[in-house]
C-alpha cells in the first residue's frame, strides 16, 4: 500500500513573510493549493485506473515536493536564517561559479521572468556545479540535480499582491530566502528526500 | 475584419515579410501590432467577470504580449544569423499568440446584456447538438478540459477544417490553435491571472460562470467562415 500524502505545516505563520508575501497569498496557497495536489495526488495513487493516472501522479506529486521544499526555503525578513551569512559554503560556491552574488542573482531574477507560462526557477547542484534552471508546471527539478532552494512563478504565488508585477515580487523574495536551509540541501541534507514519490513521477 | 481575423493577418504579413527582410532581398515596412479595442466596457462582464480582472488582463497582460511581439520582430529583423533567429522563435509564439489568444477572447465574449450567453442557434448550434447531445453536455465536457488543464493553457472548440467536426482541445501556455488544421470557434483563457482575483483557486466556479458572457454569435460567424 502506498504512502498517503499530508500537507505539511509551514514553519511560520501565513503573515510572517509580509510585507513581500501577504498572508494572504500566503494561506491560499497553502492551505488550498497546496492541500489540493495532495489531495489529487492520493486520489491518483488510491484510484490508478485512470488513463491519465501516470499524468496526474507527476503533475500532483510534483506539485507536492515543489511546494515542501519552498515553504522551508523562505524564512522571514527578520530571521538570521534570511542572511546570506547563514550559508558560507554555498555562497562561495555561488562566488566560484557566477563571479559575485549580484551576477548570481540578476541571472536568477533573469530566469524566473523569463518563464512563458507557469513554472519554477531552481538553484540547483548538478554534479558538483551550481547552475539555474527553470521547470514548466510542476516539473520537479530534473533527474541527478539536486534543488538548492526555489521560486514558485505559478501566478497564484503572486497575484493577489502584484498582480501583473512579477518583476517587484521576483525582487522582493530575495529578502525571504532562507540561506541556512539553503545551504544544509548544498551540503547534503536533501539526499534521499521524497525518494518514493520521485520513483513514481 | 473582425479584430482577431486582423490580428491573425497582421501577423502572418508581417512574419513573412520578415523572412523576406531576413533574405536581404526586400525592404518591407514592418507592421507594429496595437492592441484592439475592447468591444465593450470593463466592467461589462459583471458579475462573472470582475471589471479589474478585465482591466488587468487587457491593459496589462495582453498589451504586455503586443509589446513583446513587436519587440521580438525587431529583433528577428535585425539578427543576423538564422541561430539568431531561430533563438526568437520561441518569444514570437508565445507572445504572438498571446496577442492573437487574447483578441480571439475579447471577441468571443460579451455582457448579458448583449449577446452575452444567449444559446448558439443555427448551424453551430446544430453541430454541438449533434456531436454532444446538447449545449449543457458539451459545457461539461468543456469545463473538464479546462479543469484538466496543468499550469497555464487555453481551452478552445475548433472545427476541424477538413471534416468541419468540432472538437475540443486545450493548449499550454499562449500555444495557439493551428489553423491550418482548425478554425477556432470559442477561446477560454484558463491562465490563473484570467480569474484569479475574482475566483482565487476555486477556479471550476469561474469555468461555470463565463458561459454566461460567450458570444455565441461571434461563435457563429467563425463556424461559418
Amino acid at each position: 500500500m502506498a504512502e498517503t500524502y499530508t500537507l505539511p505545516q509551514l514553519p511560520y505563520a501565513y503573515d510572517a513573510l509580509e510585507p513581500y508575501i501577504s498572508a494572504q497569498i500566503m494561506e491560499l496557497h497553502h492551505s488550498k493549493h497546496h492541500a489540493a495536489y495532495i489531495a489529487n495526488l492520493n486520489k491518483a495513487i488510491s484510484s490508478p485506473t485512470a488513463a491519465n493516472t501516470q499524468s496526474l501522479i507527476h503533475f500532483n506529486g510534483g506539485g507536492h515536493i515543489n511546494h515542501s521544499i519552498f515553504w522551508k526555503n523562505l524564512t522571514p525578513a527578520s530571521s538570521e536564517d534570511a542572511k546570506l551569512s547563514a550559508a558560507p559554503s554555498l555562497a562561495q560556491a555561488i562566488d566560484n561559479e557566477f563571479g559575485s552574488f549580484n551576477e548570481f542573482k540578476g541571472k536568477f531574477s533573469a530566469a524566473l521572468l523569463g518563464i512563458q507560462g507557469s513554472g519554477w526557477g531552481w538553484l540547483v547542484v548538478n554534479a558538483g556545479k551550481l547552475e539555474i534552471v527553470t521547470t514548466r508546471d510542476q516539473d520537479t527539478v530534473p533527474a541527478g540535480t539536486t534543488a538548492i532552494f526555489g521560486v514558485d512563478m505559478w501566478e497564484h504565488a503572486y497575484y493577489l499582491q502584484y498582480l501583473n508585477g512579477k518583476a517587484a515580487y521576483v525582487e522582493n523574495v530575495w529578502n525571504i530566502i532562507n540561506w541556512r536551509y539553503a545551504e544544509g540541501r548544498f551540503t547534503g541534507e536533501a539526499e534521499g528526500e521524497f525518494k518514493e514519490l520521485r520513483a513514481m513521477l | 475584419m473582425s479584430i482577431a481575423a486582423s490580428a491573425r493577418s497582421t501577423l502572418l504579413r508581417a512574419s513573412k515579410a520578415s523572412s523576406v527582410r531576413a533574405l536581404g532581398s526586400l525592404t518591407a515596412v514592418r507592421t507594429k501590432y496595437t492592441l484592439p479595442d475592447l468591444p465593450y466596457d470593463f466592467g461589462a462582464l459583471e458579475p462573472h467577470i470582475s471589471g479589474q480582472i478585465m482591466e488587468t488582463h487587457y491593459t496589462k497582460h495582453h498589451q504586455t504580449y503586443v509589446n513583446g511581439i513587436n519587440d521580438a520582430q525587431e529583433k528577428f529583423a535585425a539578427a543576423s544569423t538564422p541561430a539568431e533567429q531561430v533563438e526568437l522563435t520561441s518569444l514570437i509564439k508565445f507572445h504572438g499568440g498571446g496577442h492573437v489568444n487574447h483578441s480571439l477572447f475579447w471577441e468571443n465574449l460579451s455582457p448579458t446584456s448583449k449577446a452575452g450567453g444567449a444559446p448558439p442557434s443555427g448551424k453551430l448550434g446544430d453541430a454541438i447538438n449533434d456531436t454532444w447531445g446538447g449545449l449543457d453536455a458539451f459545457k461539461g465536457k468543456m469545463n473538464a478540459a479546462l479543469a484538466g488543464i496543468q499550469g497555464s493553457g487555453w481551452g478552445w472548440l475548433v472545427k476541424d477544417n477538413t471534416t468541419n467536426k468540432l472538437s475540443i482541445i486545450t493548449l499550454p501556455n499562449q500555444d495557439p490553435v493551428n489553423t491550418v488544421q482548425y478554425t477556432p470557434i470559442i477561446g477560454i483563457d484558463a491562465w490563473e491571472h484570467a480569474y484569479y482575483l475574482q475566483y482565487k483557486n476555486v477556479k471550476a466556479d469561474y469555468f461555470k460562470a463565463i458561459w454566461n458572457v460567450i458570444n455565441w454569435q461571434a461563435g457563429e460567424k467563425r463556424f461559418s467562415s
